[in-house]
């Protein structure tokens, strides 16, 4: 794989000013020259790049924008469980004050009551991302999706109820680390007299800048990771993901799977025996039988002796489906925790998969994988959750009020 | 409160009208009335089951002339006042009634937060509930009046004290 371009420089300082001013004051006269310094104050491009720190993601729509947008750099995702006694107009009451929170600190400025809101002044890119899960609809007394359960046991699972389930997820994103630990708490603070924390899992992918947008993550197997997915901003995007009906229309689901991936095994395998396993090649991610990145892979390819070049066990073989309804769109971060016991690493993978149907459309992908996928001998599933991931909202609304209102 | 009373700076104007022959002075479109340079922005009050609480805000006074809020009401809570945060001779940070209400500079901001200036809640009527949206109504001294909701935001933070264990000067009106 290698980078479409390399990342820009810092823009110079403008010299266009200078020029015309100069032009202008020697032919025009003084006058003219303010005039035209004046305009091109108005239009002048910023001589050096915005930093990123600076950028903000719009809050309000039809749907939340964590979904779609370009991954951020770092992300928390909370699952929460609701306290005893906590019914619905308690639950209209939280929605409003984590989404007045969540409109202040994606545009960069300090929430309500923050002690420190000059830690809000970096948004980086901030998303704050809100899903209920099954105990949430049932408190507000609402009607859930047929697919919003834990998900059907699989055969690779060892999952671990610490990282599992929850009645409401939080997931904020941002290019930022600091701006995340204060958002985090910020909304844990307002969420606190409402619920109690499950879990939290936290994840990362390239820092801002360390190469361009766009470029595909790898993940701690050194694997290009996420290659084939749909693009948001397509019709293909909308159709696999937006639900179109109920009070979740605008809305999608979001499976969290935490795979733990065991590093010390994938270090006894060698670097062709890697590649058999997913089916792509290691430095460009292109599949076996291709040469790019986002070849398209030709699974009918045979060796010379006839076995298939991208072997019936690859995960990217048996990701594969011929029903083109049944893909998913995918969003990973990388984990790595401390370690336990003799181990040196407790790394992985949050794989976030985003589909309007998880019956439909998760649920045989992870069934396929299950029964045959010769990368499971080097991950576990150790954690999952799903949760109904609501519409947006527009100002002066709040997320949830299509449930709650 | 809806009905705004007649402030001493419309009296001449009602008292001209009253010579015209009209029935009843009316808003006059030529005085302007304290409440309406002023906006409040980014409000909460603080949640509490019960006894004191504290609402806060940023006033802003548009208007070329100073203006002064004298007092505030709310049902949340009957006994309500205007509060400063100051040092007493012990060096200790005090809250007690601002004497002459909050003046909001003209062309200038008020901030009341936690550790400055705020509106007192002195009895909760009833809970102040995270999200809740509680209706406070604002009277200048021109007697005009501007009010907002806020919503309630559980807080622990910057000392708040409200025990009266310690700091707590209620002043004459206590």
């Amino acid at each position: 794989m290698s980078a479409d371009r390399n990342p820009k420089p810092g823009r110079p300082g403008s010299s266009r000013r200078q020029f015309l001013l100069g032009g202008a004051a020697a032919g025009l006269g003084a006058a003219v020259a303010v005039g035209a310094d004046l305009a091109l104050n108005r239009t002048d491009p910023p001589a050096v790049a915005p930093l990123n720190g600076a950028q903000t993601v719009a809050f309000h729509g039809p749907h939340q924008a964590g979904v779609a947008v370009p991954p951020q750099a770092h992300t928390t995702l909370i699952g929460l469980d609701l306290t005893d006694g906590v019914d619905r107009d308690a639950l209209r009451r939280m929605m409003r004050i984590i989404t007045d929170d969540a409109v202040r600190l994606t545009a960069g400025e300090g929430a309500l009551a923050d002690m420190e809101p000059e830690l809000a002044v970096v948004p980086a890119r901030l998303t704050i991302t809100v899903g209920f899960g099954p105990g949430f609809v049932a408190r507000a007394g609402g009607v859930a999706p047929g697919w919003l359960r834990p998900l059907p046991p699989f055969g690779i699972d060892r999952l671990e109820p610490q990282w599992s389930h929850g009645d409401l997820l939080l997931q904020l994103a941002s290019d930022d680390p600091i701006t995340l630990a204060h958002a985090t708490r910020m909304l844990l603070k307002d969420s606190r007299s409402f619920t109690r924390v499950r879990w939290t899992q936290t994840g990362f992918r390239r820092a801002h800048g360390s190469e361009p947008d766009g470029v595909t993550m790898r993940n701690l197997f050194g694997q290009v990771d996420g290659t084939v997915n749909s693009a948001p901003g397509t019709a293909d995007f909308d159709d696999l993901v937006w639900v179109t009906e109920g009070w979740l229309a605008g809305g999608t689901s979001l499976v969290i799977r935490r795979i733990r991936m065991d590093l010390d095994r994938w270090d006894r395998l060698d670097r062709s025996g890697r590649e058999q396993s997913v089916g792509r090649r290691l430095d460009t991610g292109a599949p076996l039988t291709g040469s790019a990145e986002r070849d398209e892979p030709d699974f009918t390819a045979t060796t010379p002796i006839g076995f298939p070049v991208i072997p019936e066990f690859s995960h990217l073989r048996r990701a594969r489906s011929d029903d083109r309804r049944e893909r998913i769109v995918r969003r990973g971060w990388n984990y790595d925790e401390a370690p336990t016991g003799s181990a040196i690493s407790d790394s992985g993978l949050l794989f976030l998969s985003y589909q309007a149907d998880v019956d439909r459309q998760f649920v045989p992908l992870q069934r396929r994988l299950d029964e045959l996928d010769l990368l499971n001998e080097w991950t576990t599933p150790i954690g999952s959750a799903v949760f109904a991931i609501v519409p947006g909202c527009a100002p002066g609304g709040y997320l949830g009020e299509t449930l709650l209102g | 409160m809806n009905s705004t009373t007649i402030s001493r700076l419309t009296v001449i104007a009602a008292a001209a009208l009253l010579l015209a022959g009209c029935a009843a002075p009316a808003p006059d479109a030529g005085v302007a009335l304290e409440a309406d340079s002023v906006t409040i922005s980014d409000a909460w009050v603080k949640s509490a089951q019960e006894g004191m609480s504290a609402a806060f805000g940023v006033l802003t006074n548009d208007g070329d002339t100073d203006v002064t809020i004298v007092s505030a009401s709310t049902e949340a809570s009957p006994m309500i006042e205007l509060h400063e945060t100051v040092e007493n001779d012990s060096g200790e940070m005090v809250m007690q009634q601002k004497e002459g209400g909050f003046v909001v500079p003209a062309g200038g901001t008020l901030a009341l937060e936690p550790g400055g200036n705020h509106i007192m809640l002195m009895g909760l009527a009833a809970p102040i509930m995270a999200g809740d949206e509680v209706t406070f109504v604002l009277t200048f001294s021109d007697g005009s009046t501007l009010e907002f909701t806020a919503p309630g935001k559980d807080f622990s933070g910057a000392n708040e004290n409200y025990e009266g264990d310690m700091d707590m000067d209620m002043g004459s009106n206590g």
